[in-house]
């Protein structure tokens, strides 16, 4: 069920209605129903994976806690007795044990994502080094249905238990209940990747209808809807004939392509995220935002702060921390700080670890060399951009142009052409010819194209060209105004009458405007496949 | 003052939900220019009066025969519910649809439709479908038409089909908003020009001539819905010489109508007998027929729905009589002012 399709909105208007009927205490029950039914009409061997993944994380994270509980208990009963050795060395025991129940669950879960996600990518490699070496050998690609989101669920179970292993949370004392965490439908389909302390706050509440918050949740799944119906669908045309004819469209539209492609990602990832959050807010749930007006950040660190927040932070505090204090790393740290000196041999570890996290976080978006460059060349520029910033601090010093408006405008612009920049590497199928591509933007003299009627054979009409261009003002002048405060608290002090006429012709734009129904192909999102 | 709340915010409601019909006349095509044959089937619900012999099929109905002519010289009141390439099971849930409204003595089919098994084409679907007002039959005829990738919804509610028809709005799509222009009577769509055969096709080779299993399953299903209504069903195949119509299509029909006492006019083999002459009695060089065509062969007609079905004569009915006259007298309005436009071309 696609979030765009008619069906998808005809099972939410009836969970809608029954969530609201049934008695309050089982509206989590309700919900873990529907989002079982919902992956169960998506695919029925999806339901295995995820069930595997449920049973074993909560089964792990209980061992966990109990051998927590027990060690507390043990450690109070023998309070007066046990010396300070004595205790350490129980402690030690006890994490041994849980370690193993961490470990193995880890294995399991990573097991099957990796399994699933990167078995046919490590054979198309093998093979590729095997027709290197000259040998006639090839392996067999496996047939293997990679489930809806499990790059999501399986990160947000993870995150649990290392919560739980960490001693941030305590676990869950009931299956159901996390497995609703795990499985909650409309975060399934591209996040965010939720903690469990920030989802359970409200997951399991009871929840009363609440007129103002039904009628929040409504107003973000109609601007999620605007979103990805009206601009990310509408120029996917263009960005698919650019990226799919990469010798006729070089040169300049190599560009237009790239900066398209930045509008429709961010349309298509935010406006699924709003109805992901929207959805949820119909139902009383508060998730997490997964955005801060990514565009306007001033540099790629900044950017990386607003955009995909939840993958951020995730990889930030169960890889980056956990792996900056691990033993090799601080092996490293030491010897690079006695040969290289304190400046340099101390920045190496912190290089070696962000370049191991970006590779990471390139591999867990998908299963090709041009992910793996995608992230490591953001890795790169994040460090360079680490290692200038001496410089960049003298040339502000003598220069005090930080935070001037024309200034920040330059950082603004230069962000935005950096990160679409990067971004290139989703589109073109192979990372050579992604290069091949950015050279020709420099190379190819072709920038009158724009200027004749070219543009047009981009698949999208004058009528097209009008609406994408007045719907990204709307976007932008929105996430500009974010900064005043939520567009919809801003819409709630204004006269309800023409509160409700705004909500009606965005609703009307959607209608009308949306690339949606019999003549246009109805698309995925873009992030689903992660 | 909570009724006048409630009485508000009822109003309000009703007037987007009326916003959104307003909106979506605006984008759905009005067929009044080019492709007519979409307003054909709508203007069955403006009629007056009771029919006693209702044509169902494809434009082998709407263009070959004259409902005009057969209440003229027959006093037959007739319709002819039909579209462009309606499919088998279209024209049976039109006439399930008709007994809602009227019963009439006699249904007449264009058996060129059994050679389609499955559906065929959204846009045509939409010729038929879009001019149905909903109904079960047409929520049958809908699921029973659509393609693989159509949705139930694009049809009930076509603002989702034809929303991007914004940016293709015309003048005529404001000014047909809320009346269209009448283009038809009685179903029938007429065509004076002419241009003559120059060869006669023939038929490919086709790998297998049976029918489908769907095909005949509607075909029985009609059958079966004249049986328990008392109604005469009729099966013709009218003088059209492409599509390409097999001797092997036309032996299971004509075994099918013998084995069930039914009657099968395969005009094709009755040039002589309706006076059909493929110089003068077609506009598109033997695909339809024109007005001189549809009027030879609703002549021929007349008299066979009048012995072997005992149609009665109307004329006498005054009612019947003064609806005819007003559609009379609209018929040879556009005759004669498709004539003066051919004069002046």
């Amino acid at each position: 069920m696609l979030f765009t399709s008619y069906e998808f909105w005809g099972f939410i208007a009836c969970l809608f209605l029954l969530y609201y009927l049934i008695p309050r205490k089982y509206q989590w029950v309700m919900l873990l129903a529907a989002s079982y039914i919902f992956y169960f009409l998506a695919h029925p061997t999806y339901l295995i994976y995820i069930s595997v993944t449920t049973m074993t994380t909560f089964y792990a994270a209980m061992r966990i806690g109990q051998l927590l509980n027990v060690q507390k208990a043990h450690l109070e009963i023998n309070k007066e007795t046990f010396s300070k050795e004595e205790k350490q060395g129980y402690k030690s025991s006890v994490r041994k044990k849980q370690r193993k129940w961490f470990i193995a669950c880890l294995l399991i879960n990573f097991g099957i994502l990796a399994f699933l996600k990167y078995t046919n990518f490590t054979i198309a490699n093998i093979n590729s080094l095997l027709s290197v070496l000259g040998t006639g050998e090839r392996l067999t690609f496996m047939n293997v249905i990679l489930p809806m989101g499990i790059s999501f669920y399986t990160f947000q179970a993870m995150g649990y238990l290392i919560d739980v292993y960490q001693g941030k949370i305590k676990p869950e004392k009931s299956i159901f209940r996390f497995a609703l965490f795990v499985s909650f439908f409309p975060q399934l389909v591209q996040g965010p990747i939720s903690r469990f302390n920030d989802l359970s706050a409200t997951l399991y509440e009871e929840h009363r209808f609440d007129f103002k918050e039904v009628s929040y949740g409504f107003q973000r799944i109609l601007w999620g809807l605007f979103k990805k119906l009206v601009i990310a669908d509408r120029i996917l045309v263009a960005v698919n004939t650019i990226i799919k004819e990469p010798d006729e469209y070089n040169g300049v539209f190599v560009f237009v392509g790239m900066m398209f492609y930045a509008i429709q990602l961010y349309a298509d990832f935010t406006g699924g995220i709003d109805i992901t959050i929207g959805i949820a807010e119909v139902l009383g749930i508060r998730i997490k935002e997964n955005f801060n007006a990514p565009f306007l950040a001033k540099n790629i660190t900044d950017y990386w702060r607003r955009w995909h927040i939840t993958m951020g932070t995730w990889f930030r505090d169960y890889l980056f921390y956990p792996l900056s204090v691990s033993g090799p790393i601080l092996n490293l740290s030491r010897w690079s700080r006695r040969r290289l000196g304190d400046g340099l041999g101390r920045k190496i570890p912190v290089y070696l670890t962000t370049l191991i996290v970006w590779f990471a976080t390139g591999l867990w978006h998908g299963s090709s060399w041009n992910f793996i460059a995608w992230g490591l060349t953001n890795g790169i520029v994040i460090i360079i951009s680490q290692a200038f910033e001496p410089l960049y601090a003298r040339f502000h010093n003598k220069f005090p142009v930080k935070g001037k408006p024309l200034y920040s405008a330059f950082e603004v612009i230069r962000t935005v052409l950096l990160m679409s920049a990067i971004r290139m590497f989703d589109c073109y199928r192979d990372v050579p010819l992604t290069f091949r591509m950015f050279g020709s933007m420099f190379t190819t003299g072709n920038f009158s194209a724009l200027f004749d009627r070219e543009v047009m054979k981009l698949g999208l009409s004058g009528a097209d060209y009008i609406v994408l261009a007045a719907a990204t003002v709307i976007l932008i002048a929105s996430g500009i105004r974010r900064k005043e405060g939520s567009m919809r608290d801003r819409l709630e002090k204004i006269p309800a009458r023409r509160r409700y006429l705004m909500i009606y012709l965005l609703g009307v734009i959607i209608l009308l405007f949306g690339a949606y129904g019999v003549g246009y192909d109805a698309t995925q999102f873009i992030y689903n496949q992660f | 003052m909570k009724w006048v709340k409630v009485t508000l915010r009822i109003g309000v409601v009703s007037l987007v939900i009326a916003s959104f019909f307003f909106l979506q006349r605006l984008v759905m095509p009005k067929y009044v220019n080019g492709i007519v044959e979409g307003s054909l089937i709508e203007t069955y619900y403006e009629e007056e009066g009771n029919h006693d012999v209702i044509f169902v099929g494809d434009c082998e109905v709407y263009e070959c025969f004259s409902p005009v002519a057969l209440w003229e010289e027959y006093g037959i009141p007739s319709f002819i519910r039909g579209s462009a390439q309606q499919l088998i099971w279209q024209s049976y849930y039109l006439m399930e649809e008709t007994l809602r409204y009227e019963k009439p003595e006699v249904f007449i089919f264009n058996v060129l439709a059994m050679k389609y098994n499955e559906p065929q084409k959204e846009a045509y679907n939409r010729l038929t479908l879009d001019g149905m007002r909903l109904s079960s039959a047409k929520i049958k005829s809908i699921k029973a038409s659509m393609m693989e990738d159509e949705n139930m919804i694009d049809y009930i509610i076509p603002l989702f089909r034809y929303h991007s028809r914004w940016s293709e709005l015309s003048f005529d799509d404001f000014r047909y908003f809320f009346n269209k222009k009448k283009l038809f009577h009685n179903g029938y769509y007429m065509r004076v020009d002419v241009r003559p055969v120059t060869t006669f096709p023939q038929g490919k080779k086709l790998p297998d001539y049976s029918f489908g299993d769907n095909a005949w399953g509607y075909l029985e299903k009609m059958k079966k819905l004249c049986d328990n209504n008392d109604i005469d069903l009729m099966l013709i195949k009218a003088p059209a010489i492409y599509p390409y119509w097999y001797d092997e299509w036309d032996e299971q029909i004509r075994e099918y109508a013998d084995s069930n006492d039914l009657i099968y006019l395969n005009f094709l083999d009755l040039i002589e007998e309706t006076g059909i002459d493929y110089n003068t009695d077609t506009y598109d060089t033997g695909l339809h027929m024109n007005l001189s065509g549809a009027e030879k062969l609703s002549r021929y007609l007349g008299p066979i729905l009048r012995e072997k079905y005992g149609v009665p004569d109307r004329r006498n009915d005054a009612e019947l009589s003064r609806i005819w006259e007003d559609k009379t007298t609209f018929y040879y309005e556009m005759k004669a002012a498709q004539e003066t436009e051919l004069a002046g071309k």
